[in-house]
């Protein structure tokens, strides 16, 4: 669509580094107002896919839209509407939290000095203390909160909330999440953490062997998926209309985690509700494309 | 006006296979039925459900506008969210004592012809599933 629905567009997209592929076959689609959440084994192609779109690699193939613009157009305006955190923070070690608040201010237009005192505040790390002596969390909290005083329309996070300890990474996802309440932030997170998936993320991209396996709402996601279950010495054939995701079957029964078109009405299978975090898993496992589709296909989304 | 308490303090399982906005209906529904929350009671604002607990606002504003759509709750503009009083929302009292009667003398029977807590639970989850999966 033209008016810019989605936040971020790839088609066919793909990276290639000398010899091997980092992500290939890329297409997908994410609508703006979401919490995408970006998931899959290392080397399966994420931080290459934010990378791109934060426009600091360049594709080897396909098309890439980020806000409906070309992030490698050269056009700075796209610098300023869109805020990325890597692991490593663009933090100086050296300064205080009130410098860098100061050096952000001076090098960006829409700087929110308030939003960002008020997050520290909320996080209590006092803006005279020096970025060397604060804890790793604390840290990751300064170079986040430095990210969200852009107020940018759609954030890129490449693992925002790794290696904090579980305290740090839930006032992390808050203040992120208060953020989206506040200024309707777009957000595509990268992330190993299937439980902050399901918590916050309303969105979900799986990535496996650097393709996607799976991109879709995660309530869509939840409601198309069931895990099948019968007692069955012999290979009973799953209901008709479903695609086995995932197989995990012992000598006297089966337990498949399938996805469903239709609500299943067969007596011979015991059917249950599997979690996002089993739904994800057994993406991972299988790695088959099998829900690369959204919902509604959408008639022709380009809009040149 | 001073700081309040929150008329309902949500909890979010994300192991759950049930769809996070779907819990928040499920948790007021409850509330209403246990008389936690009644009539007039106005529901957390979306930002402070996000001060609360992590959560994806998007799920909270989904949670409210599906409480209006089932009548349970209304949106009033500049305001907040409210619960209407609506008597198919909750059970009203005499159906629910029914219910609660004829529930508790089947327990009995069974667990007197030698079933277990265990096995008893199991069928009524199972009873449930089988005609709880299908929606709408």
């Amino acid at each position: 669509m033209i008016d810019g629905t989605d936040v971020l567009e790839t088609v066919n997209l793909g990276k290639r580094y000398r010899r091997t592929w980092g992500l290939q076959d890329c297409s997908l689609t994410i609508p703006k107002g979401r919490v995408a959440a970006l998931v899959g084994p290392n080397g399966a192609g994420k931080s290459t896919l934010l990378r791109m779109a934060a426009g600091l690699d360049h594709p080897s193939v396909g098309t890439l839209r980020v806000l409906g613009e070309s992030p490698n157009s050269g056009n700075g305006n796209l610098k300023t509407r869109v805020g990325y955190l890597d692991q490593e923070r663009p933090i100086y070690k050296s300064f205080r939290v009130a410098e860098m608040l100061r050096f952000g201010e001076n090098n960006n237009p829409n700087w929110n000095m308030r939003v960002a005192e008020e997050h520290l505040a909320q996080l209590e790390i006092p803006l005279r203390s020096r970025i060397n002596n604060l804890s790793g969390g604390q840290q990751a909290q300064v170079a986040l909160t430095l990210c969200l005083a852009k107020e940018p329309e759609l954030l890129l996070l490449d693992e925002p909330a790794a290696a904090l300890d579980p305290v740090a990474r839930e006032d992390l996802l808050r203040i992120l999440m208060r953020q989206v309440a506040d200024c309707e932030s777009s957000v595509v997170l990268s992330t190993h953490a299937l439980g902050d998936v399901a918590a916050i993320c309303d969105y979900v991209i799986v990535l496996a062997h650097s393709r996607v396996v799976l991109s879709n709402d995660t309530e869509y996601v939840l409601e198309s998926h069931r895990i099948l279950s019968a007692v069955h010495d012999g290979n009973l054939l799953p209901p008709p209309g479903v695609s086995i995701i995932n197989n995990q079957s012992s000598a006297r029964g089966q337990s498949i985690l399938v996805r469903v078109e239709l609500p299943i009405d067969d007596a011979q299978w015991h059917v249950e509700r599997p979690s996002l975090e089993e739904i994800v898993l057994a993406y991972l496992r299988s790695g088959s494309p099998g829900a690369r589709d959204r919902r509604s296909p959408d008639d022709d989304g380009s809009g040149e | 006006m001073t700081q309040k308490p929150p008329t309902i303090a949500y909890r979010l399982d994300p192991r759950s296979g049930v769809a996070p906005y779907r819990q928040l209906v499920e948790q007021v529904r409850r509330a209403l039925v246990s008389g936690l929350l009644r009539e007039g009671d106005q529901l957390p604002s979306v930002r402070d459900v996000v001060t609360q607990i992590t959560i994806n606002p998007n799920t909270v504003h989904r949670a409210y506008r599906e409480l209006e759509y089932l009548g349970i709750a209304e949106g009033r503009a500049g305001l907040g969210t409210f619960i209407t009083a609506h008597p198919s929302a909750a059970l009203r009292s005499s159906e629910r004592g029914s219910i609660e009667k004829e529930l508790k003398d089947r327990i009995v029977e069974a667990r007197d012809s030698g079933m277990s807590e265990e096995q008893i639970s199991e069928l009524i989850a199972l009873a449930y599933r089988q005609n709880g999966d299908v929606r709408k």
